[in-house]
């Protein structure tokens, strides 16, 4: 089986509010207030991917769009044991929306071989906009699923994949190639690459692609085309009016939290 | 043939939480009032006569959508149908909910349309000429005002927390579409299974106690179930509670969970990342109890405890117990 997972690097998500801040334009947040990671949802699709190849066999690639610095995802994509990897080069300092990141992410996959399955993060924890994996089925015309959490071979042509809902889940059997987008669960958890592998993912080739060598304008990403365009950013403040409970005993605090309690359920 | 745009449909396709359904009505009918526009609800149809006319209450036309192929692929059949429908009426927006097969569908259902999807819209709006809306971003980090440069505007809106509809005096018009086109069924559905617990009603709850990675294993979570029993509330749960699947991922709340809005939401060892506070921010009211003075989650809190959750439930329990008798 052909896997492909498509790989965003992001600012970190887990930076403290204190540090977090906007770049001037406040159109985006300061990139230097953090340092830059591979999305968890990224990387829980190719935790999905790896267990299926240690299943099954098959081939991962990995293919991230971004500035020079996503060679970073890449590496660490390669460290946790992806066969090859792959980047689209953004150096227009624009960034794009999810439709143009699918036309992008599209054009760079109609330069591989046949795959079977494309692995999407559920969204990715910087914009958490959702909307790339569907948007890359359509580019691709391909079924799709969303919230998946767990992906098994059933014989040459077919998958069964386990989509979280509303209230449970629910298995699909889809043919292949199929496009789904992977979110959190107890069992795709990433696992950490070996000091070892990361040494020799150093070593290994990225193939990289300019907008040019994929055959799209170079205007793909600039404002004004975008569907989706931020216009305005701001940072909300938290409240932070708490009244602790205190009390001489533990017994006595408990009484005072069981009263404040009782008295919101009374009221509704 | 393209007419002046004047219609807002608004997609009602898992009618199942009352709340989110009654916000979806609301945002959708005030972005049409905003748009001048026609607001057309689609709906699963027919349904009893009384639910339809209360949706007549809050649009000019009611379509209620009746395809045999519903129950197999609903993703396919709403695709396709609302495809039809926003190439026939050329609106300028739809509105979804937030359940998943909403969420799952936007995207694909703007592109086909030529349009513009985003989710997670906490307001909408119309402005010279666009749709705009704001959302959450960065894990909740900083807010967003978003213009939709693209037609139809397709959004997933945050509907529990949205304000409903206001009653009209004269009800719309109710119509039945059947949509008998037999899609194309790649994927089959195989098995549905549902969560242990009331999960599916979390966005309705009017208190909920969750809990997080701090309560240190699943049994907790059995004590939580209890206490939600004693306060007739649901139990949830932060994203690190479900990765270590302690409890089922229904009930993970956050920028990729639920969005809940009840009177109280208790939160016991749950350190309050901003990803967890995106989705308990329309709360009344938040408390916690955790072991850390320090921890953020007390900067959203109207009350809240220093102790040990362990320490702290079984009492708590039964002195509620005694007080709500
Ligand atoms: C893109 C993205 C999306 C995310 N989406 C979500 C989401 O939807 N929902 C979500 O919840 N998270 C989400 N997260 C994860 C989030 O960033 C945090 O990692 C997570 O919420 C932490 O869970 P926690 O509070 O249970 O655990 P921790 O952060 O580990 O906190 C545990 C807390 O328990 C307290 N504690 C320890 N022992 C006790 C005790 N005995 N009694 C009482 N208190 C105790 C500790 O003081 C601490 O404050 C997301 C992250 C990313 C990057
Ligand atoms: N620049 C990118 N490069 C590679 N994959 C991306 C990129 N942007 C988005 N994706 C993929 O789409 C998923 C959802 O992203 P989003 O729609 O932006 O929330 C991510 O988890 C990635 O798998």
């Amino acid at each position: 089986m052909n896997i492909l997972v498509c790989l965003k690097q992001i600012l970190d998500p887990e930076v403290p509010a204190r540090d977090f801040s906007l770049a001037r334009s406040h159109l985006q947040a300061d990139p230097t207030c953090a340092d830059l990671v591979t999305n968890i949802f990224c990387e829980n699709a190719l935790e999905t991917a790896l267990q299926l190849r240690d299943r099954h066999g098959g081939r991962i690639s990995i293919l991230s769009l971004g500035p020079a610095s996503v060679e970073d995802t890449l590496r660490k994509g390669l460290a946790m044991q992806a066969d090859a990897a792959f980047m689209i080069l953004n150096d227009t300092g624009h960034l794009p929306d999810s439709a143009a990141t699918a036309k992008a992410l599209a054009a760079a996959i109609g330069k591989l071989d046949r795959l079977d399955l494309i692995l999407t993060g559920h969204e990715s924890g910087d914009w958490g906009a959702g909307q790339t994996g569907g948007l890359l089925a359509e580019e691709l015309g391909l079924p799709f699923i969303a919230f998946v959490d767990e992906i098994e071979e059933t014989g040459p042509d077919r998958l069964i994949l386990r989509q979280q809902n509303d209230s449970g889940w629910q298995k699909f059997s889809a043919p292949m190639p199929v496009v789904a987008s992977i979110t959190n669960s107890d069992h795709n958890l990433p696992r950490i690459p070996k000091i070892r592998d990361i040494i020799l993912a150093n070593r290994k080739p990225i193939t990289s692609w300019s907008l040019g060598d994929l055959e799209l304008s170079p205007d793909l990403f600039l404002p004004e085309h975008l569907l989706v365009r931020v216009t305005e950013l701001t940072i909300p403040q938290a409240k932070g009016d708490c009244a602790f409970i205190e009390g001489a005993t533990k017994e006595e605090k408990i009484g005072k939290l069981a009263e404040k309690i009782a008295a919101i359920a009374r009221s509704i | 043939m393209s007419e002046p745009v004047s219609t807002v449909i608004t997609a009602l396709i898992s009618p199942t939480q009352e709340r989110a359904s009654a916000g979806l009505m609301g945002a959708g009918q005030r972005l049409s009032e905003t748009v001048g526009a026609e607001h057309v609800v689609v709906a699963c149809g027919p349904e009893d006569s009384e639910s339809a006319s209360g949706l007549a209450h809050g649009a000019d036309r009611v379509l209620l959508v009746r395809s045999p192929a519903l129950v197999r692929d609903r993703q396919e059949v709403w695709l396709q149908c609302l495809t039809r429908m926003g190439s026939e009426l050329n609106p300028a927006a739809i509105v979804l909910g937030n359940d998943a097969l909403s969420q799952e569908i936007t995207p694909r259902l703007a592109h086909r349309l030529g349009g513009a999807s985003i989710g997670d819209a906490q307001t909408l709006t119309a402005e010279e000429g666009h749709i705009s809306i704001t959302r959450s971003v960065y894990g909740g980090k900083a807010m967003a005002k978003v213009k939709l440069q693209g037609t139809p505007a397709v959004v997933w809106v945050r509907a529990p927390s949205m304000d409903p509809a206001r009653g009209r005096a004269t009800p719309g018009q109710i119509e039945e579409w059947d949509f008998a086109t037999e899609p194309e069924m790649k994927i089959q559905l195989l098995e549905t299974q549902m969560d242990a617990g009331e999960g599916d009603r979390l966005e309705d709850a009017r208190i909920i106690v969750s809990g997080g990675r701090g309560l240190g294993g699943p049994e907790p979570f059995e004590k939580l179930k209890e206490l939600a029993k004693v306060l007739k509330g649901q139990t949830a749960a932060s994203r690190a509670a479900c990765d270590l699947g302690w409890a089922p991922h229904s009930w993970q709340v956050g920028q990729t969970g639920k969005k809940v809005a009840p009177q109280l939401y208790l939160a016991s060892g749950i350190s309050g990342a901003s990803q967890h506070i995106m989705g308990i921010a329309d709360s009344k009211a938040i408390a916690a109890i955790n072991t850390d003075p320090n921890a953020p989650i007390f900067k959203h809190c109207q009350f809240g405890l220093v102790e040990d959750f362990h320490q702290v439930i079984g009492p708590l329990q039964e002195k509620l117990a005694e007080l709500l008798a």
